[in-house]
């Protein structure tokens, strides 16, 4: 890849225990992103929300992040310091988080959320950033933006609130979106609205995707390439086209687990988690 | 927008889209009912005050004609005060009383009660009012900078001040603060609102003494008040202080361990912006219970800060109408301070809807 965005090499995570000892939850993640929409997939617990936060330098003391190489755009992201690490946030890289019923301020309106991120990275003033907000309220398919604007985050649905999240990410024009289960909060009937409007977006603007997620075709329809992790450990990577081809027995026990509407199935696959673990 | 202002309301809407005059028809709408909630919270309160007032062992007829007035004396005094009426006709004119201002005389000070009330309330309320202000001004930052620095050494001799604001007896601090502050170091005055010299010498205007020697033009006599109310309001500070940091940082904590704090962090907003306008923000809504109801605490009286430094205040006036039984002394004050929490009480609901767009 030529123009590489973000360069992770053996990125590990780790939390102290209560016995006095470190566990870790991401162990050794080594991956390169360019101008493309990487997926990763896993279950509950298997370190891919963590590594999204790591990346962004999120992850606050007791847990410690430690890794070879974190690259964004040719910088350092490990000896950046603070004033210089909340300058790549937002701008550089952004997330957008899982659940817009938590991650929005209940106190402050949708409109002065959204321009808080594009203040927080240009200079702009109170009257020139109520223009670019409404434009990006619209980017993400709000109809009325001036109304929306207003409102509170307990007065959207789920989906609205969602796409607000989204507005807000991207206002700053970031090269990379980190979309940590960006769907999962939602109902169905909305997902795919939600997803059509990053997977635009982020063409049109040419970033890098990354996107979390639990949900193998949601992924393997969205993403141009596909990560597998389990157990903090990345087990597999592919094309998304050649999911099926996978051969790791993690992810065709993954895949195993997915159900079809075609068969009938009297018992349903058991995933064998320590396929592929470290004896 | 006449557009959306012809379509039925969608849900999840918010309703403060209304026009201007629905909006004030909106706010008429919510003081009137907290008007009504007041009046009737008012009545129970009088309800239970003229009940205490029957239900204690004291005659009140005794209480005012004396144990030895002959027998035609007496009962002529009973008929003069109504007692022979029936409870609700009694309890009726009780409440028009209390509505005129008339809770009789009182037996300590021989003056009416009200003009008591009128006298001792203004000292308690600026002793109480200075001492919350203190509390809040430095309560609510250190609150917030010890959940900001949670297991900092900040944060524990934070916590550790809060301890002491329950542990610490209120007579012990103010006894030692007077012994170091007043008898060695000579840095406030002593008990009493202002120097033998100074006292009676301003009109009480507004009985507030600060106030009132503004107000005559004799910065020397407000220099001294100030200087005595400095060591009662800087215990009374110092108890509120630490109730509210204590509150406020366990508040904060909820706070920043909230989703919506990680979105203004992956932002990129700056730290103080995200502990001062998104993690403080929300908390100000309970905070104002919290500090409405410590500022109720404080005008109610503290007995034993007022005992201390001879504060002419109400915690003062009620204790000695209690221990001589001056039950309508008594009563009045038990009123006045009901209603002093009731107003305050009302006034933070009020303040909540102001301040939180979901109360709206």
């Amino acid at each position: 890849m030529s123009d590489t965005l973000l360069e992770i090499r053996n990125l590990r995570v780790s939390f102290p225990t209560l016995q006095g000892g470190r566990v870790e939850v991401v162990k050794g993640l080594t991956f390169g992103l360019g101008r493309e929409r990487l997926g990763i997939v896993g279950e509950s617990g298997s370190g891919k929300s963590m590594t999204g936060r790591a990346i962004l330098r999120l992850i606050r003391p007791p847990g410690r992040v430690t890794a070879d190489r974190m690259d964004f755009q040719g910088k350092d992201l490990r000896s950046l310091d603070e004033s210089a690490m909340r300058a790549v946030r937002g701008a550089g890289i952004a997330m957008v988080m899982q659940d817009p019923k938590y991650s929005l301020n209940p106190v402050m309106t949708v409109g002065e959320q959204i321009s808080e991120a594009l203040e927080t990275h240009e200079r702009i003033g109170r009257r020139d950033v109520r223009r670019p907000v409404l434009e990006m309220l619209e980017a993400v398919r709000i109809d009325d933006p001036v109304r929306v604007a207003k409102l509170y985050p307990h007065e959207v649905s789920g989906g609205m609130g969602q796409r607000v999240m989204i507005a807000m990410m991207l206002i700053p024009r970031p090269a990379v979106l980190i979309a940590d289960e960006p769907t999962s909060a939602l109902d169905v009937s909305v997902q795919a609205q939600v997803l059509d409007i990053i997977d635009d977006l982020v063409r049109s603007h040419g970033m890098g995707l990354i996107f979390i997620s639990h949900d193998l075709d949601l992924v393997a329809g969205y993403c141009d390439r596909i990560l597998v992790m389990n157990r903090g450990e990345i087990v597999e990577e592919c094309a998304a086209g050649r999911l099926s081809e996978a051969t790791h027995p993690y992810t065709r026990g993954l895949l195993a687990a997915v159900p079809r509407l075609d068969e009938v199935r009297d018992e349903l696959p058991v995933m064998d988690r320590r396929a592929g673990a470290p004896a | 927008m006449s557009v959306e202002a012809s379509i039925a309301p969608v849900p999840g809407v918010s309703r403060r889209q209304g026009t201007a005059g629905r909006r004030i028809v909106r706010l008429a709408q919510n003081l009137g009912a907290v008007g009504i909630s007041v009046f009737l919270t008012v009545l129970g309160l009088m309800a239970i005050t003229f009940f205490i007032g029957r239900v204690i062992p004291i005659d009140p007829v005794a209480a005012a004609v004396g144990d030895r007035a002959p027998k035609d004396v007496y009962e002529a005094t009973r008929l003069a005060m109504g007692l022979d009426r029936p409870l609700y006709e009694q309890f009726y004119r009780y409440c028009v009383a209390v509505f005129r201002g008339d809770f009789g005389m009182s037996l300590s000070t021989g003056n009416r009660v009200v003009d008591d009330i009128v006298r001792v309330f203004p000292a308690t309320f600026e002793m109480a009012s200075i001492g919350i202000v203190v509390g809040v001004l430095l309560g609510v930052p250190m609150g917030v900078w010890a959940a900001a620095r949670q297991g900092s050494w900040i944060d524990q001799v934070i916590r550790v001040l809060g301890l002491m604001g329950y542990a610490v007896p209120a007579f012990w601090l103010g006894l030692v603060g007077l012994a170091v502050f007043y008898a060695r170091l000579r840095w406030v005055g002593g008990p009493g609102r202002l120097d033998i010299a100074y006292d009676g010498m301003v009109d009480p205007v507004t009985g507030i003494l600060l106030i009132d020697a503004l107000l005559a033009g004799e910065p020397a006599i407000a220099r001294n008040a100030l200087w005595h109310l400095a060591l009662p309001c800087a215990v009374l500070g110092f108890f509120s202080l630490a109730y509210i940091a204590r509150m406020t940082r366990s508040l904060m904590l909820d706070q920043l361990g909230q989703e919506f704090i990680v979105t203004a962090r992956v932002k990129g907003v700056p730290e103080w912006k995200v502990i001062w306008k998104h993690a403080f923000r929300p908390i100000r809504i309970p905070l104002i219970t919290v500090i409405g109801l410590s500022y109720a605490g404080l005008l109610e009286g503290s007995v034993m800060i007022e005992t201390i430094f001879s504060w002419p205040g109400l915690g003062n006036y009620i204790t000695t109408a209690l221990l001589n039984a001056d039950m309508n002394a008594v009563l009045a004050g038990t009123l006045v301070i009901g209603a002093v929490f009731i107003v305050i009480n009302k006034a933070s609901d009020v303040l909540y809807r102001i301040l939180d767009p979901r109360a709206r």
